[in-house]
């Protein structure tokens, strides 16, 4: 019977299976080792594949660690399309998952940014957008507002400090992390993505304001959480960091 | 906060903000920051370490028998618990119990 | 059938090498022989950034060819046609001297394996890749190379050769063929046969590109040889020979060098880029 490609996947990410039959050596033998070849390619491209993705991950699990973790991934979820730069997608559910990690809370979290820099380092370019063009307004008109983030703009929302857990483990003699919440916003000037340290009510008014709500309603949530919310510093820090594709203003 | 202090702060805000607005034209030959981004995920047609234990191993996670084979730096983050009593366990206590003797 | 009135653009006939983006800076300070590149195609199907920035400026100073890794042209199931609207685009925007593709598959249902995996060499397999081949050309709109596999294995049902498989492709497709040497040397020495025997059957009118590359040395359940196609040193000596004899059969053609794992200082690909070009010049001397 002609060996197909069902079968051969199916023994390829799952060794318990037998090797196809109808393969061969060059002298027409039999062949296990040979498949192992394929076997191999698979498992390692896809783990190395994870490795360069989540070196935060790698490095706060231990490499060897990290390992293990990646072949049960890649066996569980094997890449859904050609395009490797987005391969590990369903690792923050997966980590939410997996019993012997549970009790590091954070681990999803890391994934979830991990994610987020890849995709941002690969999202559209625009043009920023040109505080110029806001030309004269009224107050109430700023208030109704609303604007749009870069394609490679993000945020993070987490209650881990996200951003020193990461510091840590990227940048040598970082301080340890703190015990507070530090949700992140990622921005790319040029090709970099960069993460950012970000306020809870930062957090709560850039969630707001992605979502579509407006300036307005935005502050509001901001200082419902802190009352000394401060909008210029965020602006300033979304607006030097070319976050900002879009501001509308109404027009009465 | 009124509506109307609220309009104010809003709009004095984002003038103030837009006004020190530079303009950063991209430049392909950028030196990268040391992220390691660029190379994450990258297709390529070569072949792996040839015949190796890595695609064959079948000695894997059953239940909780996972075992810890080295250790990472999130044995040196200790985060305490959160305010609402849930744990927020940041160093690998739990899983040294399965490190063998 | 390709229209055959279509002319493509061509690569040079001269040294290339696989593109990696830690040498930008250096590869365009001192290309040495280097005229062209060789990209993955799946790494620039981003929406944008420093991987299209770097290939809008590399193209002005060198030829492009686009090789694609994960289109899954032996696979049971049809083409991704989204895969294909991508790989559309990026030749649409970039305009590259040449595509080319694997003869393998690495698709199964919605599932990508991120490896090239073999195929028997049947009528059915020679029917399907063949109407795959023309669906590539028919959406791209222009000529297609196909890269002969490195094997590990072969398969019982296989009825025919992998060049006369090779030869049959081109005859109904009109596509052209990338021929890598290092893959001949190491399917030869896999499945007993010889690399210069391989050559001599291959359809060489059809070449439009040629790769040399670095292979590992391991053995089998037999303790036979069982070479490895692993990207990650110098090309061997061996395989520096058969390029020689290739290029006596082709004539002068586009030679790439690639190094894809534990990828050297720009000083060391372009010395093998050196050695490539040395090959192509005593292949073209009187």
């Amino acid at each position: 019977m002609p060996t197909d490609q069902t079968q051969f996947r199916t023994a390829l990410l799952d060794p318990t299976q037998p090797v196809p039959d109808g393969l061969t050596d060059g002298a027409g033998q039999p062949t296990t080792k040979r498949f192992a070849v394929y076997r191999n390619n698979v498992t390692v491209a896809l783990t190395e594949a994870l490795k360069t993705a989540f070196p935060v991950l790698v490095s706060l699990l231990g490499r060897q660690n990290f390992d293990q973790l990646a072949r049960l991934f890649v066996r569980a979820h094997p890449p859904t399309s050609p395009l490797m730069i987005h391969y590990g997608a369903h690792m923050p559910a997966f980590l939410s998952g997996f019993a012997p990690l549970s009790h590091i809370k954070y681990l999803s979290d890391v994934a979830r940014l991990e994610l987020a820099l890849r995709q941002s380092y690969h999202a559209a370019d625009v043009t920023p957008f040109d505080g110029r063009k806001l030309g004269t307004f009224e107050a109430h008109q700023i208030v109704a507002s609303t604007l749009t983030l870069a394609p490679a703009a993000t945020v993070i929302p987490t209650v881990w400090p996200l951003f020193d857990i990461w510091r840590y483990t990227t940048q040598s003699g970082a301080p340890k992390p703190r015990a507070i919440a530090q949700p992140i916003l990622i921005t790319r000037v040029e090709f970099d993505p960069e993460p950012h340290a970000l306020t809870p009510a930062q957090a709560a008014w850039l969630s707001h304001v992605t979502g579509g709500a407006t300036l307005g309603a935005a502050q509001d949530s901001a200082m419902a959480i802190d009352p000394g919310f401060d909008l210029f510093t965020l602006l300033t820090l979304l607006i030097q960091n070319n976050a900002i594709a879009n501001f509308t203003t109404p027009k009465d | 906060m009124s509506n109307t202090m609220k309009s104010v702060a809003i709009m004095g805000a984002v003038a103030a903000a837009f006004a020190s607005q530079t303009a950063t034209p991209a430049d392909a030959a950028a030196k990268e920051k040391c992220y390691g981004i660029s190379l994450a995920g990258e297709n390529d047609c070569a072949a792996g370490p040839g015949t190796t234990c890595a695609g064959t191993s079948t000695v894997d996670y059953q239940g909780n028998a996972w075992t810890l084979v080295d250790v990472g730096t999130c044995a040196e983050i200790e985060l305490p618990d959160l305010a609402d009593g849930s744990a927020r366990t940041g160093s690998l206590e739990e899983l040294d119990r399965d490190l063998p003797a | 059938m390709l229209d055959a009135t279509r002319t493509p653009p061509r690569l040079p006939s001269a040294p290339g090498v696989g593109y990696k983006s830690q040498h930008f800076h250096d590869l365009r300070a001192a290309p040495g022989p280097v005229t062209w590149l060789e990209v993955h195609a799946e790494n620039y199907m981003g929406d944008g950034g420093r991987p299209h920035a770097q290939l809008r400026a590399l193209r002005d100073d060198f030829a492009i060819s686009v090789h694609g890794v994960g289109l899954s042209i032996g696979g049971e199931g049809p083409l991704d046609k989204a895969h294909l609207e991508r790989l559309k685009s990026l030749i649409t925007w970039l305009e590259p001297a040449s595509f080319s593709e694997h003869l393998a598959w690495s698709t199964h249902g919605a599932e990508f394996l991120d490896d090239l995996l073999p195929l028997p060499y049947t009528e059915a397999t020679l029917t399907r890749v063949a109407s795959h081949i023309d669906q590539v050309q028919d959406v791209l709109g222009r000529q297609m190379l196909l890269e002969n596999p490195s094997s590990y294995l072969a398969f019982a049902d296989s009825t025919m050769s992998e060049t006369a498989f090779l030869s049959e492709l081109v005859r109904r497709t009109g596509c052209g063929l990338l021929l890598d040497v290092n893959n001949v040397f190491i399917s030869a020495t896999n499945l007993n046969d010889t690399p210069e025997g391989y050559l001599d059957a291959y359809p060489t009118h059809a070449v439009g590109e040629i790769h040399v590359g670095g292979h590992d040395a391991d053995t089998d359940d037999a303790g036979a040889p069982l070479l490895i196609d692993s990207h990650g040193r110098a090309t061997a000596d061996p395989v520096w020979a058969l390029l020689d004899h290739a290029l006596a059969a082709t004539g002068p053609a586009p030679v790439l060098v690639e190094w894809d794992n534990d990828v050297p200082d720009w000083a060391t690909l372009r010395a093998e880029a050196e050695r490539a070009a040395h090959a192509l010049a005593t292949a073209a001397a009187p």
